[in-house]
């Protein structure tokens, strides 16, 4: 729950981005983002208690890293999508139904 | 129903979604089920709360479609979509680009559709190729933010597997 609330903020969803690629101190996320460093820090905040990136301290930079988490997400939003399209095309196989039967009637009426 | 619970969703690249399902017709009645407006209508609008309110079709190279989902309760706003055909080759294959009106995609994205037949069943697969695999993520994630099919805790219950 946790997980997908702390992903639904575009912009966390971005920082999340950003760490795929690997490991970045929050300056460059600052700068990548365009926001300001409070901004980032507390959406950083939200991502970590996730249990979605750990921190490091390098000499006096903070270093923040994406955890295994992410890959789970990607399942969920996997999921999410089957579950539309699988409804989508429940009603798809009662429209065949009705065409099949049509092309039947049709079939026997000219014979 | 007899065929739900066959559709496999997989990620064969960073860039791609596709999506198999075997459908209890021949292949002509499901590509037309595909490209009749009127028919598409009817099924192609996601959770139950949706409705395909607008759906457009020039069936041929080149030929523009447009669709517009729209929110029964206007609690969500409208999603609309364009394309454009680039294949048609009825019964068994449909290629046409995608862009959406808000750009969560990150511009225009490839869907192919192919259709083959086997003893009266079709299988269906579909691939939607996206520029990026960013796009392709925020295409799965916006998936999950539009409608209410699924409850948070069924998804809770999925990140703790």
């Amino acid at each position: 729950m946790e997980t997908l609330q702390a992903l639904a903020e575009p912009n966390r969803f971005q920082i999340v981005e950003l760490l795929r690629e690997g490991p970045r101190p929050v300056g460059d996320l600052v700068h990548r983002l365009g926001l300001r460093q409070p901004q980032v820090s507390k959406h950083l905040r939200v991502l970590s208690d996730a249990g979605l990136v750990d921190v490091r301290v390098d000499a006096q930079r903070r270093i923040y890293a994406l955890r295994p988490a992410p890959l789970k997400a990607l399942e969920v939003w996997i999921e999410r999508y089957r579950r539309i399209w699988e409804a989508n095309f429940e009603r798809l196989d009662g429209v065949l139904e009705e065409l099949k039967a049509k092309e039947k009637k049709r079939g026997r009426t000219k014979r | 129903m007899k065929n739900s619970g066959t559709l496999k969703v997989t990620t064969p690249s960073d860039r791609e979604i596709a999506m198999t399902r075997i459908f209890d017709a021949p292949r002509h009645l499901v590509f037309e089920a595909w490209t009749k407006p009127e028919l598409v209508k009817r099924w192609l609008y996601g959770p139950d709360d949706w409705r395909l309110e607008v759906c457009e079709m020039d069936l041929r190279v080149g030929g523009a479609a447009r669709f517009v989902w729209r929110h029964s309760d206007g609690k969500a706003k409208d999603m609309g979509m364009s394309g454009v055909f680039r294949e048609i080759a009825p019964p068994d294959r449909l290629v046409f680009t995608e862009t959406w009106d808000d750009d969560w995609t990150g511009g225009e994205a490839l869907n192919t559709l192919s259709f083959t037949e086997h003893s009266g069943k079709t299988t269906l697969t579909q691939t939607v190729r996206y520029s990026s695999r960013a796009a392709r993520d925020g295409a799965l994630k916006t998936g999950m933010e539009h409608g209410a099919a699924v409850s948070y805790d069924r998804l809770a219950e999925l990140l703790k597997s």
